[in-house]
């Protein structure tokens, strides 16, 4: 019998590399109904549903402006406190949302993943995509603060629309992408080794704060940590995404590249890690 | 030539014991760095899975070179005791894990079910459940919207629908997973025995679900421990034990080998070397084993009794000395203790010897058992405790091999001697 008439075949190994689209392709509904449950099922049972969206950057924008602005006397580079954090809240936090999330993914799902078979990067997907939408949701919000500010005459509205049409979407899937690969390496390694999912929430909170989100660039350039922040590939992303929306950020051609294309190897990484942890973790976790 | 639908190469897969921890990963590491120099790492030891035995090696073949073919539109019986392999053969075919080696070859789209309500979700309705469920199964968005309403109907939870299912009594939820699983119309479906648990109505329509799939002209790998519907619905069957396929044919007489043939006659376990022994510095083992009280047939079955033998080196002088042994059914529960006094008023003498009884016929019912032994001192202190010593299984007697597989309910299989008179005409 001629060979091409199989539609599947299993082997001990594939190519690692390979990310099977056409296969992802066909799970699309899944993927669909697993972003919607995301969103849905995680307010569930609440007063007040989907506008807890809306609260945790505010109350976080809030803490920091009186702590990092009034009393610490941080400089914002002549932009708004309150914008500057929204901005750099609501932007860590989809980074800081999807690594956390994906890096459970075998952990969370290995009952599923034990009893049926689905293309099992559908997970993270679901994830990075359910925070997308909590994303594009805060966006908005901070759309709707800088016109609130304007109106009341606190700050004026400074967005590049260049920029915006055109660096933001690039910005956004690097930094969603960057999640993705590193909460699905750490995934990876915890289905064997679990010292790495004590790693995950502190390492956030480290990093967040070798990131300029609760100062700009150009306050920490001059102090002896800014060599950390320069060589961290998510400096570039948040200070174009702060320049597009706010008129304000430093970054150069150069600095945007080396962060992109350090996302793109990570993530090519991950998924290497993520096909050959998923074949035979069921035995192990 | 017939058509394939699924074809399965030299299958093995092998499974590493133990915990992983810090000895793993300096394993991970040698082999890794033994993979860099080029010199690469040891040969492993790998055994055969046979769990009545302790074994040597870190590695044990769950599976080893399994070959077989379905054809497509036949329904295919897997049977085997359990540890035999089936459970790994489902999950390598339903792509959850991986083989070894090996390679297997599918046709047409495949599902499986080894259990109902994968992935339902505690806080959504039973609505968003069935998209979930079905979705997690391999089902499109419209195929499922298609036969929404059957699925609904067929569950019988309509009125429940747009409730969460945590709020579900556990009947409701299994009917909704199972209406949903009922309504996949793939090419080719694995079912393992865990769907047939439940109430017998549950089981019937789980039956008759599979009879009407395999009418369909499709391809069904049905894993059961019930042989009376395995030669009902298959029309082949393959037997597995310890890893490796022992018999393949028409299911009929692959389910007439593993009851007759396919099983140990006696158990028995026996040390040579005394240092290997289980024991210690009061007792050790020689031999134990269980047997057939009749010798002229080869099965303990119900109505052969069972003679049980132990023999062991005494060490202590000048005690007083018991044996006892327990013996527990499948489930657990512990059937008798009996025993003896093997010394008294402290008169205990070093030695070899042999204890043995027997238990009559027609007194346990049908099942698997695995006995404790106990040698104590004056009824109070443990000289030596072995647990699960030995394991054995209890057969239906040959009468009622035929038509009727079903176990008689009870833990006890007696055979009284009943009496039946008319007392008046009215």
């Amino acid at each position: 019998m001629e060979n091409n008439s199989w539609t599947r075949i299993i082997k001990p190994k594939s190519n690692p590399f390979e990310l099977n689209l056409r296969e992802i392709w066909e799970y699309r509904d899944l993927l669909y109904i697993l972003v919607r449950r995301d969103i849905v099922s995680s307010y569930k049972q609440t007063l007040l549903g989907p506008l807890w969206f809306f609260v945790q950057p505010i109350l976080t924008t809030i803490v920091f402006t009186i702590i990092f602005s009034n009393i610490a006397k941080i400089n914002t580079e002549n932009v708004n406190p309150t914008l500057f954090y929204l901005a750099g809240i609501t932007f860590w936090n989809y980074y800081a949302d999807c690594l956390q999330k994906t890096s459970g993914t075998f952990l969370a799902n290995a009952g599923i993943f034990g009893k049926v078979y689905f293309p099992r990067i559908i997970v993270p997907l679901a994830t990075i995509l359910g925070n997308l939408y909590k994303f594009f949701v805060q966006f908005i919000l901070l759309c709707i603060a800088i016109g609130v500010l304007a109106i009341m005459g606190k700050a004026s509205v400074n967005i590049q629309w260049l920029h915006a049409l055109v660096l933001l979407p690039h910005v956004i899937l690097m930094i969603g992408l960057l999640g993705m690969a590193s909460g699905n390496i750490i995934s990876s390694l915890t289905v064997k080794y679990r010292d790495f999912s004590f790693l995950v929430a502190f390492g956030t909170q480290l990093l967040m704060y070798c990131t300029p989100v609760i100062y700009p660039l150009s306050y920490a350039q001059n102090s002896f940590f800014g060599a950390f922040v320069n060589i961290n590939p998510i400096t570039p992303l948040i200070e174009a995404f702060r320049y597009s929306m706010l008129g304000s950020g430093t970054f150069t051609p150069l600095t945007l590249l080396y962060s992109s294309a350090f996302c793109i190897l990570t993530f090519t990484l991950s998924v290497f890690l993520f096909n050959r942890v998923e074949k035979n973790f069921v035995d192990i976790i | 030539m017939q058509e394939k639908s699924i074809s399965v190469e030299n299958v093995s897969k092998v499974y590493r014991l133990g915990s992983v921890g810090s000895k793993s990963f300096t394993d991970d590491f040698k082999s890794f760095v033994g993979k860099v120099t080029g010199q690469g790492s040891k040969d492993k030891n790998i055994e055969e899975n046979d769990r009545t035995s302790i074994g040597q090696s870190e590695y044990v073949y769950a599976l080893k070179d399994i070959n077989f073919e379905v054809n497509t539109g036949e329904v295919l019986g897997v049977i085997g005791k359990n540890g035999a392999g089936k459970s790994t053969l489902l999950k390598i075919l339903s792509k959850i894990t991986a083989p070894s080696t090996g390679e297997i070859k599918i046709k047409g789209r495949m599902a499986s079910l080894l259990e109902v309500g994968t992935g339902f979700h505690p806080e959504l309705s039973g609505r968003e459940n069935i998209f979930l469920n079905g979705a997690i199964l391999g089902m499109r968005r419209h195929e499922i919207k298609a036969k929404f309403d059957e699925i609904v109907e067929f569950s019988g939870v309509s009125r429940y629908v747009d409730t969460p299912v945590k709020r579900y009594s556990s009947g409701m939820y299994v009917r909704l997973a199972f209406a949903v699983a009922a309504h996949l119309e793939p090419e080719i479906l694995i079912i393992d025995e865990v769907l047939a648990v439940g109430d017998t109505e549950f089981q019937k329509k789980c039956l008759g679900k599979m009879k009407d799939v395999s009418g369909h002209g499709r391809t069904v790998l049905f894993v059961s421990h019930n042989m009376a519907a395995i030669k009902q619905l298959c029309h082949r069957a393959i037997f597995l034990k310890n890893g490796g396929l022992l018999k393949e044919g028409d299911a009929k007489s692959v389910v007439d080998y593993y009851l007759k043939d396919g099983r140990e006659i006696s158990i028995s376990k026996s040390w040579d070397n005394l240092n290997d022994a289980p024991g210690n510095e009061n007792i050790r083992l020689k031999k134990i084993s269980v047997s057939p009280a009749e010798s002229e047939t080869d099965i303990i079955s119900i109505e052969t009794g069972i003679k049980f033998e132990i023999e062991y080196v005494n060490y202590v002088e000048g005690k007083t000395t018991d044996f006892t042994m327990f013996l527990f059914n499948q489930d657990e529960i512990m059937m008798f203790e009996s025993g003896i006094i093997l010394s008294q008023n402290n008169d205990s003498v070093k030695g070899h010897y042999k204890i043995s009884t027997i238990i009559p016929a027609y007194y346990l019912n049908s099942g698997e058992y695995h006995i404790n032994i106990v040698f104590g001192e004056s009824q109070r202190y443990f000289l030596y405790l072995h647990n699960d010593i030995l394991s054995f299984e209890i057969e239906e007697n040959g009468a009622n091999k035929g038509s009727n597989l079903k176990r008689s309910p009870g833990i006890l299989r007696p055979n009284f001697d009943w009496k039946y008179n008319l007392v008046d005409y009215v």
